[in-house]
């Protein structure tokens, strides 16, 4: 039954011509060796190029709808992609301005048509074929640097394990101290700064550390290997092979520049120094020992420390960090010990991985990563670095929830991430968004307003938050976009689209237009407070300065009665109540509102007199409410007498409300001119005081 | 009728169109696909409709099908078409859709019979 063939999957081809019977016979002699993805268009072939989803060659024609080949090629120079994807042109155009236009926009070949079906079939499979040549010595010559690193590291494998054996040594140390050296200089560089070590230095480093006992060859074997401890002359000698080492490398005929050289006659001259200066073999102290060294030194130590030799039992690990930070081994940097205490608890476990695992951490480079892709070339291992990015971009894009878009000016087009295009209910590429239906049904003049706004911004502060309405599933909500724009680096520089994201504040926003609408009403009645009307009564006569106006003052009669005998919750029901009466009196321009206490104002327009319309809301504000008689008092402004000026207006209505209530209450009259000097009634220098002023009597006293 | 003699018919290059696309079979299945092409329909309404850009982008999409076909008469009055509307319309547009018209009902007209003799 196993009879499946495991075949490399076929190489995409991408056909572009507005005719579907044009594409089907290019797809029919070609469909059987590769597959085929179809464009109707220029714009359609743009978005499959955009999607890198690996496409091995382009069939183009030129005249399409949308976007003409040409223009696609012009976006496949702008992005590169022509430097990755051939491109066969065929087209009826055979005149040689188009011929030659296509050369120049980099097709590599150009087929007239009526063609030929082997011809066609033939320069396809060339075409790819050259392709994938040249991607296959791409990846050769990528290759072969990694062979090369591969054998120079071996041979210094080679070189250090001469030492170790003639040092009766276990084997593990170059290996350990290399391990170590490298884990204590990622750790160094992610708490300091100081050193300026690239990645690459620590490579550098960690490979020369192999060499730091070379010198050890000039030691004769007796000294080297004496079970016992050495003598004073015995350990003279054997101090010797740190200069020794170094020597050796400074006497090297070739490569005495090389970075690895210089690193490692460092570590071999230098890797028995101590920081406090009482090391050898120059006494140097503090950061006068390079760092490569230090690093070495204390590598080296705590290996000896945890291996066996002949002279000595091996020693656990944590007896060992704990004898050389107690400085047992000599002095160290302390910033080099606080290394090794911050990977002292993964340690063991690193070095326990490489003794078990006899694998390639020998090759610890660029070429690693290579050699772990060996079946990929450089730009294949690209494209997966890609996809890889695109693959947690979505991941994250689809557990934030929210709408995530990148647009781009030209092609015109937005990409909208998955779950962003599933909410708006619109596809994840949208092409010329500007004009498509869906989207401005959903944006409306917000998208306008959006792009004016991304394309002031400047490549300095490139930042755009807008707040706009939206229509989803029909129900209109309030979003936020914050948007930053994408400028070209060249001079001037140009707008190149956007990124940004948009936000539900649907729920925040009504919040805010909630406390506003509370911020301008009255609690208790819902009409407008005094501040709210002035402001908008003086829009009103603003927005109208030639119009009819009425301001009308009211106080309601014996109001205190109403609360001294049924209790202020009773006189807050009749105020709601003649909320409601003024509500139901005025007709829908008019603005009502509450003043304050019992007085209430309303600002009415009328045409021809005013008489009849404050006649007429005044009776209907007459009645009862339970057994409360409501009487009211109104005092009534015109624009045509005071002007428009509020102040002026409502002065002029409260003096004419004052006269009323001079005259007994329970009827209304208009402002005239003769009741300038009278007081006002609820005007602040005198309502609030209680003082008795002259003719005015306290309103609170007046009802007694 | 057989794919040779609808070719004479519809005043096509048989001989040219085998050389180019190497079996009978193919030639035989994308000319009878001919018949479900939208282009002609979508020049027609063009033309009426004054739109010229698309009218040329439709006469050109035919020429270039015929070309591929070797439909040679439609093929020739379809070029001369496009080319006259190739910068908008000009006076030779109008003489030439007639010619058009004709040369596409030859073409169908006799791709239909061999539709019939194929499908019976």
């Amino acid at each position: 039954m196993n009879n499946e063939k495991k075949q490399a999957p076929k190489q995409k081809i991408l056909i572009v011509d507005d005719s579907e019977l044009n594409r089907a016979i290019l797809a029919d002699m070609l469909g059987d060796e590769y597959d085929i993805i179809e464009a109707e268009d220029g714009w359609q072939a743009v978005e499959t190029l955009q999607k890198g989803i690996g496409i091995s060659l382009v069939l183009l024609d030129i005249v399409m709808p949308n976007m003409n080949g040409f223009e696609v090629l012009d976006i496949m120079n702008k992005n590169r992609w022509i430097e990755d994807i051939p491109v066969i042109m065929i087209s009826t155009e055979n005149g040689s301005s188009h011929v030659e236009r296509a050369y120049e926009l980099g097709v590599t070949d150009f087929i007239g048509r009526p063609f030929d079906a082997l011809i066609v079939h033939r320069r396809v499979v060339n075409t790819i074929l050259l392709y994938s040549k040249q991607k296959k010595l791409m990846s050769m010559v990528a290759d072969q640097i990694y062979e090369k690193e591969k054998q120079s590291s071996l041979m210094i494998d080679i070189l250090s394990h001469i030492v170790e054996f003639r040092n009766g040594e276990s084997g593990l140390h170059v290996r350990n101290v290399r391990l170590l050296t490298e884990l204590l200089l990622k750790r160094l560089v992610q708490k300091t700064s100081k050193y300026q070590l690239s990645r690459g230095d620590i490579s550098i480093i960690s490979t020369a550390s192999a060499l730091h006992d070379i010198g050890k060859v000039a030691i004769p074997e007796e000294v080297l290997n004496k079970p016992g401890r050495l003598t004073d002359e015995e350990f003279t000698l054997m101090k010797t092979h740190a200069e020794i080492g170094a020597r050796m490398l400074e006497d090297l005929p070739f490569y005495s520049d090389e970075p690895l050289v210089k690193a490692a006659y460092e570590i071999c001259r230098w890797h028995h120094e101590r920081f406090d200066g009482r090391g050898y073999p120059d006494g140097l102290a503090g950061d006068a020992i390079p760092i490569s060294a230090q690093m070495v030194a204390l590598a080296d130590v705590y290996d000896a420390l945890t291996s066996e030799r002949v002279y000595k039992k091996a020693i656990a690990h944590e007896e060992a960090v704990k004898m050389i930070l107690e400085g047992k081994c000599g002095v160290f940097n302390p910033m080099v010990l606080e290394c090794l205490t911050d990977i002292a608890d993964t340690l063991q476990q690193e070095l326990h991985n490489i003794r078990a695992a006899q694998n390639d951490r020998d090759i610890r480079s660029i070429a690693e990563e290579l050699f772990r892709h060996e079946e990929l070339g450089a730009s294949e291992r690209a494209v997966q670095l890609l996809e890889h990015e695109r693959t947690k971009y979505n991941f994250f894009a689809a557990l934030t929830q929210e709408i995530q878009f990148e647009y781009n000016l030209s092609p015109s087009m937005v990409t909208i991430s998955a779950w962003g295009a599933d909410k708006l209910g619109l596809p994840e590429v949208v092409m010329d968004p500007y004009s498509d239906q869906r989207v401005v049904q959903i944006f409306g003049k917000g998208l306008r307003g959006l792009s004016d706004a991304l394309r002031s911004t400047t490549p300095e502060q490139p930042m755009v938050t807008y707040d706009c309405k939206v229509c989803l599933e029909g129900e209109e909500r309030w979003m936020r976009i914050i948007s930053r724009a994408t400028w070209s680096v060249d001079e001037p520089p140009r707008y190149m689209g956007a990124i940004g994201k948009a936000m539900d504040i649907h729920e925040a926003h009504m919040k805010l237009a909630e406390l506003e609408q509370a911020a301008a009403h009255d609690p208790l009645t819902g009409l407008f407070n005094h501040a709210r009307a002035k402001k908008i009564i003086r829009e009103r006569m603003e927005s109208r300065p030639n119009g009819q106006f009425a301001l009308v003052i009211l106080d309601l009669d014996h109001f205190k009665n109403a609360n001294d005998n049924y209790g202020h919750i009773f006189g807050d029901r009749v105020l709601i109540h003649m909320a409601e009466q003024l509500r139901k009196c005025i007709r829908g321009g008019d603005i009502p509102a509450r003043v304050g206490g019992d007085e209430f104002l309303i600002f009415l327009e009328y045409k021809g007199e005013a008489e009849p319309v404050i006649q007429r809301i005044f009776t209907s504000l007459l009645g009862k409410y339970e057994d409360f008689p409501i009487s009211v008092s109104m005092g009534v402004a015109r624009t045509a007498d005071v002007g428009n000026d509020y102040e002026e207006l409502f002065h002029a209505a409260d003096q004419a409300l004052y006269a009323v209530k001079r005259g007994g209450r329970g009827h209304f009259r208009l402002y005239d001119p003769s009741m300038k000097e009278m007081l006002s009634v609820i005007s602040p220098m005198d309502s609030e005081t209680g003082e008795s002023g002259a003719g005015a009597l306290p309103k609170e006293e007046e009802e007694a | 009728m057989n794919l040779k003699e609808c070719y004479a018919a519809l005043g096509g290059d048989y001989d040219g169109v085998i050389s180019r696309l190497r079996s009978e079979r193919m030639v035989q299945k994308f000319a009878l696909k001919f018949l479900a092409d939208g282009s002609y329909d979508l020049l027609r309404q063009s033309m009426d409709q004054k739109n010229y850009e698309e009218a040329f982008r439709a006469a050109h999409t035919i020429k270039g099908v015929c070309q591929n076909l070797s439909f040679s008469r439609l093929y020739e009055s379809s070029s001369q078409l496009s080319e006259a509307l190739r910068s908008g319309w000009t006076p030779e547009a109008d003489v030439l859709l007639p010619q058009v018209e004709q040369d596409y009902l030859l073409t169908t007209d006799a791709l239909k019979e061999l539709s019939k003799e194929a499908g019976a």
